[in-house]
């Protein structure tokens, strides 16, 4: 490794250390995850389309990349932020940097990750940018000043085409019960759960209008996670609406079940007359605690958002209740109608990374998709 | 709530379980529950007054708890915070009806649970309903199941005994012979008779998951650990990693799952530690679902070493958290102590590496085993936590405190061998405790990573790390010190010293350049959470970054230097009075910084003291914090930003030419409020408590000063003093204490002359006593001709003669302000001199001194505190001669092993006083002074006595000695002698069973002494045997006797008479003949194996029989409180 990369932070802080991955510049919000594992899935995940990710877990790299911890086709982040950057130690793998490279996506080690973290917290997330020089010019203030500079001119996720950019094209896997996903960043295993399930899971673009996917006559629909603000997509939102006032309007004698989950939760959240707002640094972590509101019972969930859902904005006659909340801070983690099988969910029951322990979502889905079915006429 | 205890330290059950019972009590009085504590340990904190509501320090057995239930009726009872002790007494409870019958509920975990955890069969059986792997196994209660089952699934297998601590008695078997004797001895092992034997998974990864559940089903995890050993080493061996370094996520959460659906299905309301074997070769590319082969090994149901480990590594509460659940909390009611703003209810994420490094005894026992197996043999360990994986090894290796043993240690048996000699001879076979040390020998001869984990199966990641050191040491070796390579080297944890030796500078040295280019570490906190939340635990780690969490304390404050890891010789005891040392700061209005590196204790639990920096004892880390709390380094002003800024860019840029290691990025300080402020260059030094954490921490007191502390209490001169054996001769003559005549003898000659002054008997030892070996009581110039050349090898040159003094050894603990002093306690130990006196068993009050001689006893305490002088606790050793002579042999000023246990009995806190004392207050101010000198003895007879963990160490002989062999003490408690006896030889498994063989062999010089005890076990009904020269004796005094041959006439009649289950206890005296020991070796041996109490010193049979003879069973069960109150018998 022989180039030298600085981090400025709008706030004028200065972040010395060494570039991995693409030689490139990268610009975004900063935000952090606290995933001690799951390098790979962070990377890949579309919903940081537009974000430089802090990895808190300072020995990132250890057991390297390989092509089933994807979650989807490329990384997505604009550059990773790390304390020590490893070579891996397993067989059948690659090394992370070697892949970032690949896929044209920096980074930056050696740096006091948890002082920059720290920072993130009090501060609130803030926009920053890497610069990379040759080692020679390492700590040269003009260059720290220009990645500053830099940091201040980004522009803020709201203007940035993210969806646009992460969704896919249509694609369709496995047999069973039809699942209309739309795909505005999906972590693949959210399909891989809906697959390996018995269903038959077919990916719209976001951009796809919601006739396109009516007319492919689903079982079930899922709105899937993405990048940004759910205020910024104003046309996919629209389009989102249709759906979801497709199901609500088929009522209980011929339901059409919807799942969402994340930015999905966000849009249904909006669609049904609700706000979103920004939350001070997003959750971004697989140990985040969110408590079923009529059980009691905790789980441990994988998250990554910026917003959330205002449970005060929710109408009451939305039909639609809290059916969890973030142990932590009390926001929205679950949206569920009173009669109607539509569960949103603010964090990833698909983990990747993240525990498990939420993977029965994808199988109450599924039962609902197949108690519709097996009711119709 | 009836809270069980686990008893003794033992190797496999330390003191974790002080932790874990501590924070029940604490956490249970929050809830509003009333708790009562059992247990027989008096080196606990959690026996302290005011940790429990009631404490009763009576021996762990059914009929004691049975009465402690009937006095007491508790509602419930918690077993799952003392250890394998406290499950096994809950089960044996249930079992013989005791909770039925008092309506106690079992809280925590089912008992259902226990027994399906730790009955083998049973436990597969569930494993296998519920879908997870288990290895093919079968439960042996012969040798024929188990041979029959190799011939099905063939070799190797594991043996693994049932219900036994740290697996006792288990382990390999590559073919018949070897499968037949491990099934045998696991067999003898297990109190139900009953093994395991299964494949062996021999090299595969091994992984441990620390799990919660609560009464609402909610399930987290807590910690995940790998181990870097793998499969094959008992997990207490093994040095570990936290979290694990070369999992993938999806093969984490495959064993997260794995482990909560284990819990679940075992129903435990609390903590649960859950054991795996991870496929090591398995490629991530392989499978489709990217999971790998994987089996269950073990599942302990309880609060276990682990979870303390698990607890310091994540800085989650595991037994606090476990004792609230117990009580009906769900972990979403538990408000997390750490951040106090959200529940126990979530996931630690660690922003951090943690290593932990077993203490091995062996360098107290270099005849041992070394060999690392399914045996536990550590008595201690050491965690440390850093940035880096290399920075935490390094420092975790500073941590262990082993003399000589730093990083760059090899074994004299490696020189001259090359990379590959070393493998074949060192690596390749049976892990031992030197393999790490090992590892990074091989790899300065140029062994490879492939060579190495195809000999040693570790993980190649952990293999690089350390491949990556030792290129940096050839980096080092011989370079020109720059700020550039120093940052580096701190960063990846280099000691001063090892630095040091590397460029050819002292540690003072280096310390002095870092100091002056700026290079010193800043400390992070532990918070659960990554920096996620804003977080107010008071714990720290240093390391080499930007930002500084801890700026100094504001407000008094004092360092509290720890004891380190337990070993023998420095168990519990001195954690114990660290920890009430803080709490007396705190009393006084004195903020207690705490300085250790144990993870088992309670001291470094994080609201024991104000702060906690868990780190190495040494002088770098010593000084480092001493300057970080704001004292001025010596000759260096506080650091600067200005300092660090202007050495940067270029540090940064040379070290990304120089090496692919991750570079410093130190340049990267973009303003002010990043660092911390620099501490106040003027203020006063911080004083330093040293007395309290044992030799760990005495031996930095002389230092304290030149690190940039102040030792408060008693001066480091003092110490040394007491320390130097012809500076403390000066004294002891200017102040007319009288000590042993003796000298010291370079040749056989001068030993003569000096014994010839002196007069015979004489006690003959080297100068520097190795192993204890090569002492004796030497009773005519003969002898001493005859035993001075052993004495000379063993030693470094000089033998000490001293008169050996007949009569009794006599111990206090005093504590004074240099002018009162108060002898807290008069001690009397059962053995005679020459048993190390953290073995011998002591009484409180002396059965056997004169007044007038307890007079002189406390006059001379009080000449040599005021002498000294002595501010603080002092111990001194005494022999009472057959004259009534009072003769000083040892004098401690600091706090000894028996403080804990003299507090208890006395009611006087001597830490306290001491602490008190330190800072500036009086004896008189604190209402201790006493006119006598001697605090009052009340109606109370208690005894220490000290466990020994024998059966664990193969080869190592159990005879009592000069040099200290227990790892833990119990207490006896009753209202007279014979009693408190009893329940002490009880407590610490020695007590004979009521029927049965007793096998005598001694030594021909201590025949006659014998007589008492043979004719004790004679009316006591017992039936004797011994071999002929013992047993002609015995038939001399008209008792019939067995007669069996002696082992080196061939005979294996006596230790099968050992095994024969039959035998209910050993009396045997080493002899200093070399065959007859070895015979008696064997004979202890067995007898420890077999568990049969072995008697080695004749005092102490003589009080086995006594307490035997004075009907034991009329023992009384009580609280410690009173007993206390039990007037004395002459004011009755």
């Amino acid at each position: 490794m022989s180039r030298a990369a600085v981090l400025g932070l709008e706030d004028g802080s200065i972040w010395w250390g060494e570039a991995f991955g693409d030689a490139s510049a990268a610009s975004g919000e900063v935000v952090f995850n606290t995933a001690m594992t799951g390098y790979q899935e962070i990377a890949t995940d579309a919903s940081y389309n537009g974000q430089l990710v802090v990895l808190t877990y300072p020995l990132i790299g250890n057991y390297g990349v390989f092509a089933r911890a994807a979650e989807s086709r490329r990384p997505w982040v604009e550059a990773l932020v790390v304390r020590e950057l490893n070579r891996t130690c397993r067989d059948g793998t690659e090394d992370l940097d070697a892949t970032l490279r690949l896929a044209g996506v920096p980074g930056i080690a050696g740096i006091d990750t948890r002082a920059l973290v720290r920072r993130l917290r009090s501060s609130g997330t803030l926009r920053g940018a890497l610069v990379q020089v040759a080692p020679h010019l390492a700590g040269s203030p003009e260059i720290a000043r220009e990645a500053v500079a830099a940091a201040r001119a980004t522009p803020g996720i709201a203007t940035k085409p993210l969806v646009g950019e992460v969704s896919g094209v249509v694609r369709q896997s496995g047999s069973g019960p039809k699942v209309a996903l739309v795909d505005t960043g999906v972590k693949e295993n959210q399909i891989r759960e809906l697959v390996r399930r018995g269903a038959c899971v077919r990916a719209f673009p976001s951009t796809a209008s919601a006739r396109e996917v009516l007319e492919w006559a689903p079982d079930g629909i899922v709105i899937t996670n993405g990048p940004g603000d759910p205020a910024a997509v104003p046309q996919v939102a629209a389009n989102l609406k249709l759906l979801i006032d497709a199901a609500l309007g088929r009522g209980a004698g011929r339901p059409l079940p919807v799942l969402g989950i994340c930015l999905g939760h966000q849009l249904l959240g909006r669609a049904v007359g609700g706000t979103t707002s920004r939350l001070r640094f997003g959750h971004h972590g697989g140990n985040h605690p969110v408590q079923d509101t009529r059980t009691g019972r905790v789980v441990i969930t994988s998250q990554n958002h910026e917003f959330q859902v205002d449970e005060a904005s929710l109408p009451a006659d939305s039909g639609f209740y809290v059916s969890a909340r973030n142990l932590n801070d009390g926001s929205v983690e679950g949206l569920a109608h009173r009669t109607l099988p539509i569960r949103t969910y603010q964090y990833h029951p698909e983990g990747g990374p993240g525990p498990r322990d939420n993977e029965p979502v994808f199988a109450a889905f599924l039962g609902d998709v197949r108690a519709a079915i097996a009711s119709r006429p | 709530m009836l809270l069980i205890g686990s008893g003794p330290i033992l190797i496999g059950q330390a003191a974790e379980f002080d932790y874990a019972g501590t924070q029940a009590c604490r956490a249970l009085r929050e809830e509003g529950i009333e708790t009562v504590l059992v247990n027989s340990n008096p080196a606990t904190i959690m026996t302290d007054p005011g940790v429990a509501d009631v404490t009763y320090l009576e021996p762990l057995t059914v009929p004691v708890l049975e009465r402690i239930i009937a006095r007491e009726r508790p509602d419930g009872i918690l077993p799952t915070l003392g250890g394998q002790t406290g499950l096994n007494l809950a089960v044996a409870l249930a079992d013989a009806g005791v909770l039925d019958k008092y309506q106690v509920r079992l809280l925590g975990t089912p008992l259902t649970a226990i027994k399906q955890a730790e009955d083998r069969e049973a436990f597969k059986q569930l494993l296998i309903e519920i879908g997870e792997p288990v290895p093919e196994s079968i439960t042996a209660t012969s040798v024929a199941d188990a041979l029959a089952f190799a011939e099905r699934v063939g070799y190797p297998l594991v043996i693994r005994p049932a219900f036994t601590l740290g697996g006792t008695g288990g382990g390999f078997a590559n073919n018949r012979a070897e499968l037949e004797s491990r099934t045998q001895g696991g067999i003898s092992a297990s109190p139900i008779g009953q093994v395991l034997v299964e494949r062996s998974l021999l090299g595969w990864k091994e992984l441990e998951y620390e799990v919660m559940r609560d009464a609402n089903d909610t399930c987290i995890t807590i910690c995940n650990m790998e181990n870097i050993d793998p499969m094959g080493v008992h997990t207490g061996d093994s040095i570990v990693v936290a979290p694990s370094q070369t999992l993938t996520d999806k093969e984490y959460q495959m064993l997260r799952t794995s482990a909560l659906k284990i819990i679940r299905a075992l129903g435990i309301e609390g903590g649960c530690n859950v054991q795996f074997a991870l496929d090591p070769d398995a490629s991530p590319s392989a499978d489709p679902e990217g999971q790998a082969r994987y089996y269950v090994i073990e599942v302990n149901p309880r609060v276990s070493r682990s979870s303390a480990l698990a607890s310091k590594a994540t800085g989650y509460p595991i037994a606090r958290v476990a004792a609230k659940i117990a009580a009906g909390k769900h972990l979403h009611e538990i408000p997390n102590a750490v951040t106090r703003r959200t529940t126990a209810a979530f996931e630690p994420a660690l922003d951090y590496c943690v290593v932990k490094i077993p203490r091995w005894p062996f360098d107290k026992f270099p005849d041992a085993d070394r060999t690392l197996g399914t045996q536990m043999k550590a008595t201690g360990e050491v965690m440390a936590i850093e940035r880096s994986f290399e920075a935490a090894l390094h420092k975790a290796i500073r941590s262990l405190e082993i003399k000589g043993r730093g990083v760059l240690w090899e074994s004299p048996a490696w020189q001259g061998l090359t990379g590959d000699e070393l493998i074949a001879r060192h690596l390749a076979g049976p892990t031992t405790d030197e393999r790490l040390w090992a590892l990074f020998a091989a790899f300065r001869r140029g062994a490879s990573v492939d060579a190495l984990h195809a000999a040693t199966q570790v993980n190649e990641w952990f293999l690089r790390k350390i491949e990556g050191l030792v290129r940096f040491e050839s980096e080092l070796r011989g370079a020109q010190p720059t700020p550039v390579l120093m940052r580096r080297a701190k960063r990846a944890g280099f000691p001063d010293s090892v630095i040091g030796t590397l460029v050819g500078l002292s540690a003072e040295d280096v310390r002095a350049l870092r100091a002056q280019w700026g290079i010193t570490p800043v400390y992070k906190m532990v918070d659960t959470c990554a920096a996620e939340f804003d977080a107010v635990t008071p714990y720290f780690y240093s390391t080499y970054e930007e930002e500084n969490e801890a700026p100094p304390l504001a407000g008094p404050k004092a360092v509290i230097l720890g004891s380190g890891p337990i070993r023998i010789g420095q168990g519990i005891e001195f954690d114990c009075c660290c920890v009430q040392s803080a709490m007396a700061l705190r009393e006084l209005g004195v903020a207690p910084i705490m300085v250790n590196s144990n993870p088992e204790t309670v001291s470094t639990d994080f609201d024991a003291s104000a702060r906690l920096y868990f780190e190495p004892l040494d002088d770098e880390s010593v000084a480092a914090i001493l300057f970080n709390e704001g004292t001025p380094s010596p000759g260096k002003a506080g650091r600067g930003d200005a300092t660090l800024g202007a050495a940067a860019p270029a540090a940064a840029a040379e070290a990304r030419v120089n090496d692919g290691t991750p570079s410093p990025g130190e340049a990267g300080r973009g303003d002010a409020t990043l660092g911390a402020a620099a501490p106040a260059a003027a203020s006063a030094p911080v004083p330093v408590l040293a007395q309290f954490g044992g030799q760990t921490a005495l031996n930095l007191a002389d230092r304290v000063a030149s690190l940039g502390g102040r030792v408060a209490g008693t001066s480091p001169d003092a110490i040394g003093l007491a320390e130097d054996r012809r500076r403390f001769n000066d004294f002891a003559n200017v102040h007319g204490i009288p000590q042993p005549a003796g000298g010291t003898a370079q040749t056989v000659e001068e030993a003569l002359a000096v014994a010839a002054t002196v007069g015979y008997p004489v006690l003959v030892r080297p100068s520097f006593v190795l192993g204890g070996r090569a002492m004796e009581i030497v009773s005519s110039p003969d002898h001493l001709k005859r035993f001075f050349d052993r004495a000379l090898e063993a030693g470094t040159g000089r033998v000490l003669v001293d008169k050996y003094l007949r009569g009794r050894e006599v111990e206090v603990d005093a504590v004074s302000d240099g002018t009162d002093t108060l002898v807290a306690g008069i001690m009397e130990h059962i053995e005679r001199a020459g048993v190390h006196s953290g073995d011998s068993y002591a009484v409180y009050p002396t059965q056997n001194v004169l007044p007038r001689e307890r007079t002189r006893i406390v006059e001379l305490t009080r000449v040599i505190a005021k002498a000294l002088p002595v501010r603080g606790l002092l111990n001194i050793q005494f022999i009472v001669d057959e004259a009534g002579e009072v003769w000083v042999l040892e004098v401690n000023p600091r706090a000894s092993r028996t403080v804990p246990f003299l507090s208890k009995v006395t009611g006087v806190p001597l830490t306290r006083l001491a602490i008190a004392i330190s800072l500036g207050r009086t004896l008189a101010q604190e209402g201790y002074a006493r006119a006598d000198g001697l605090w009052p003895e009340g109606g109370l007879v208690a005894l220490k006595a000290p466990v020994f963990s024998m059966a664990k160490l193969l080869n190592v002989d159990s005879h009592l000695g000069p040099e200290m062999k227990s790892t833990g003490e119990v207490m006896g408690i009753d209202r007279s002698f014979a009693p408190a006896l009893w329940k002490s030889l009880v407590a610490a498994g020695l007590a004979p069973a009521p029927r049965g063989s007793v096998v005598i062999t001694v030594a021909d010089a201590d025949k006659q002494e014998a007589v008492p005890i043979i004719e004790g076990f004679h009316w006591l009904g017992y039936d004797l045997v011994a071999t002929p020269g013992t047993a002609a004796l015995i038939r001399r005094l008209g008792i019939s006797v067995r007669e069996v041959a002696k082992i080196g006439q061939g005979s294996a009649e006596i230790l099968a008479e050992v095994r024969s289950g039959g035998c209910a206890a050993v009396v045997n005296t080493p002899t200093g003949l070399a065959e007859a020991d070895r015979d008696g070796f064997l004979i202890r041996r067995a007898a420890v194996e077999a568990r049969v109490p072995c008697l080695t010193s004749l005092d102490t049979a003589l009080a086995v029989v006594t307490a035997l003879r004075a009907s034991a069973a009329s023992y009384d069960v009580a609280p410690l409180a009173d007993y206390r109150a039990t007037p004395a018998p002459s004011a009755a």
